[in-house]
């Protein structure tokens, strides 16, 4: 796609560098900027273009079936992720989604509940079940051709 | 870790539970791990960073996979016939309705965390895209969960490729860890571990993508998924299952877009190019073809892939789904476009690169090439014991997801014959695999025994392509040509041409027969001589050395499940001309295999098949 960082807009501060999955959003030594380093392993999943401070890195659809002429933009904060979209014509689409919510930060550690029971260990039971199945019991069968 | 790129400094990390592989199942694993072993050590080492790793990295549009059993929506039980009757029989039921009996709990705790789940406001329930799926604004649904995962693991290690799991130095059958490489800082990992859950991904770049050149990144499932879920495990000896169960989707063309909820949510329907239906007609022969799974409703993934490519051979394509019928307010079409800019944002891109409206014009269909996972309509992966109330004798030896490996737990797409999971059955089983592996380690205390021969043995063989580079490129000017050296991406075209051409990719139309397979056997035999020789100029290329070696031992192992398969149980997946027909009197069993790692021979055969009830 894949991927390609504006000059004017770059600082190296490897925030794409260390957020991109398939580990092709590298440093140029020359500049100090980054770059996609292998465009034919970029998925076009955006991780970096929604982790960048700069909005320095944008998209432009592989060229074995994208013509030129459009862009698919994010803008994300903490609840929501707003998008611009450009036709091939000129048009212009905009969305906006939800993406939490809850404040980043506040999911309950495991360690931090109650203990398991010995009685819990030694069940088919996972992690706040029964509780969080919404059932009362966890569903089970008749065991099939004898025991262990 | 302040070393220089090439410096090799070792660093050994001591710990009970190691989780290869950050993605769902991963990240389940170290929230589940937690949980029940509080005083343990909890260790995560994924290739990536974990808030945009695995196949989950850019969000999804639906969770695929909840029952809704506080409704009565569905049981445990329904979802095990609706598996049965997808994968044309064969999967392992214990795992099955193991993953659907818990994966409420999963999805209702996600949405306690903070995923947005649609919700119907007038009865309260989640919004369902189809009978197993429900619809989410899913943009952040991996971050979300890795905020657990980082609460739950003692240490998450990330941007470490790991190569190899390590045997116990005084048993073969245990495993002791695993090594890897920082691709950041050149630094060698040692991971000593009392259990190892492996939790990596699937492959995509096995087979030959549809689209060229920079394209090729716009694989169905990521270019990040290197098969590691299989290979680390098949080189310890472990047995594995249902490897040539391969997963070939319809998808929007080129831009692979998720055709789910346009079926099942807006009602679309896809035609021929004469926007004529092709389903109902060929059912006559798909009934010869396969018997009475022709008239499973609903109709299983594999059949209806076989259908649309029985279309196009005979010429009326291309296929075409009429999103145009169905836009017909501005909050479907929202959905339509959310669909794709949660999860495939590559598809929006290839709308609006081509400028197709998809409110006023059709879009075409297409047949992916071939992927290798056990997470989604197939189930590829280990051969692991069930859980311990409900599996029959012959799938339980004493702890749920563990492998034929003492201490060595799968999940996700690990695990083999556990199909459908998809997301939240992902993490489901991996917190399956992690209460299983907490039990593991408090009943083995003792630390398994790694040599300092076996650690310098591993350290040599895993920077080798890097060593080569450096003695070998002085023999040529400049450039990617080289008579001596083999480079990571050179053997990873090769790789995908074998199998496109000799495994049944999309140029062979899907289809092999023995002799393409036996000699496709032939060519990887001589790319794994030339893989004695690959190089790498640095860390990123030595990650992608590494990568081809899990493809290819991922490969073989598709290649010779095929052939041992002499049946075509899946068409639309694959066929074996030579043996075109389902055959149930033979072959309604799972096809499994061990590499040998002391003789490196592989054996092949058979297992029975059990259904649950």
């Amino acid at each position: 796609m894949p991927t390609y960082v504006l000059t004017d807009k770059c600082k190296g501060c490897m925030e794409c560098v260390k957020i991109c999955p398939s580990d092709i959003m590298h440093i140029d030594p020359s500049q100090g900027r980054a770059y996609n380093i292998e465009p034919a392993m970029c998925w076009e999943c955006y991780a970096c273009v929604k982790s960048c401070p700069e909005a320095a890195i944008e998209v432009r659809g592989y060229a074995d079936f994208a013509p030129l002429g459009h862009s698919v933009l994010p803008m994300r904060t903490a609840d929501k992720i707003e998008w611009k979209i450009r036709m091939l014509g000129g048009e212009v689409k905009e969305f906006t989604f939800p993406i939490r919510t809850t404040p980043w930060g506040s999911i309950q550690a495991p360690q931090d509940t109650p203990a398991p029971t010995a009685e819990a260990v030694s069940s088919e039971l996972l992690a706040y079940e029964p509780d969080y199945l919404a059932v009362e019991a966890l569903p089970t069968l008749p065991r099939k051709g004898g025991s262990a | 870790m302040t070393e220089s790129p090439t410096s090799r400094a070792v660093q050994t990390v001591d710990c009970d539970i190691l989780i290869v592989g950050g993605g769902f199942a991963g990240c389940g694993a170290a929230f589940e791990a937690r949980y029940w072993g509080r005083d343990l050590k909890i260790v995560v080492a994924d290739k990536a960073a974990i808030e945009r790793s695995g196949a989950v990295a850019q969000g999804l549009s639906a969770i695929n996979c909840y029952m809704g059993m506080r409704w009565n929506e569905n049981q445990p039980e329904d979802f095990v016939r609706y598996v049965r009757n997808d994968l044309m029989g064969l999967s392992r039921e214990d795992l099955v309705y193991d993953v659907a009996r818990h994966v409420d709990s999963t999805v209702h705790m996600f949405e306690e965390w903070g995923l947005p789940i649609f919700t119907d406001p007038a009865t309260g329930r989640y919004v369902r895209e189809g009978r197993w799926q429900v619809m989410i604004h899913g943009e952040s649904y991996k971050p979300i969960i890795a905020e657990a995962t980082r609460k739950a693991a003692s240490e998450v290690y990330e941007r470490i490729m790991v190569t190899h799991l390590i045997p116990d130095a005084a048993d073969p059958n245990r495993v002791a860890g695993a090594v890897g490489v920082n691709v950041r800082d050149g630094s060698f990992y040692v991971f000593r571990a009392k259990a190892v859950i492996v939790a990596a991904a699937g492959a995509s770049h096995i087979y030959r993508p549809r689209s060229a050149g920079e394209g090729s990144g716009r694989t169905w499932y990521p270019p990040w998924a290197s098969g590691s879920a299989y290979a680390l495990l098949i080189q310890m000896g472990a047995e594995m299952t249902q490897m040539e169960n391969r997963l070939v989707v319809t998808r929007f063309k080129d831009g692979y877009g998720p055709v789910g909820a346009w079926f099942l949510l807006l009602k679309a329907i896809a035609t021929n190019a004469a926007g004529e239906g092709y389903e109902v007609s060929r059912l006559p022969e798909l009934r010869e073809r396969v018997g009475a799974y022709a008239d499973a409703k609903p109709m299983p993934t594999c059949l209806r892939n076989h259908l649309m490519l029985q279309e196009i051979l005979a010429g009326r394509g291309p296929i075409l789904l009429h999103t145009e019928r169905v836009l017909d307010t501005p909050e479907k079409e929202a959905i339509g476009w959310e669909d794709f800019l949660n999860m495939t944002i590559g598809q929006a891109v290839t709308w609006a690169s081509q400028g197709i409206e998809p409110k006023s014009e059709p879009s075409e269909l297409i047949l992916s090439e071939p992927y290798v996972m056990g997470s989604h309509a197939v189930c590829a992966g280990a051969w692991t014991s069930g859980p311990g109330d409900i599996a029959p004798s012959e799938y339980q030896w004493g702890y749920n997801r563990m492998t034929t490996i003492q201490g060595l737990f799968g999940a996700g797409d690990t695990v083999g014959g556990s199909a459908h999971k998809f997301s939240s059955g992902s993490y489901s089983e991996g917190r399956l695999a992690a209460k299983a592996a907490v039990a593991f380690v408090r009943d083995h205390p003792d630390a398994p025994k790694v040599t300092d021969d076996q650690v310098r043995g591993l350290e040599a063989t895993v920077f080798g392509p890097l060593d080569r580079y450096d003695t070998q490129r002085g023999l040529v000017t400049a450039g990617t040509v080289h008579p001596e050296v083999l480079r990571p991406d050179h053997a990873l075209n090769r790789l995908e041409k074998i199998m496109d051409e000799y495994g049944g990719g999309v140029s062979a139309n899907y289809t092999t027969n023995r002799a393409f397979l036996e000699r496709g056997l032939h060519h990887l035999e001589l790319l794994k001589t030339d893989m004695k020789k690959l190089a790498a100029q640095d860390l990123h290329q030595l990650q992608r050395a590494w990568e081809l070696h899990h493809r290819v031992w991922t490969a073989e192992a598709v290649l010779r499940h095929t052939l041992f398969r002499e049946e075509t149980r899946w068409p639309g997946y694959y066929y074996r001309a030579d043996f075109p027909h389902v055959d149930d009197e033979r072959w309604k069993c799972f096809v499994n295999s061990v590499y040998e790692p002391a003789t490196g021979r592989w054996r092949v055969f058979t297992r029975p098949y059990r259904p649950l009830f």
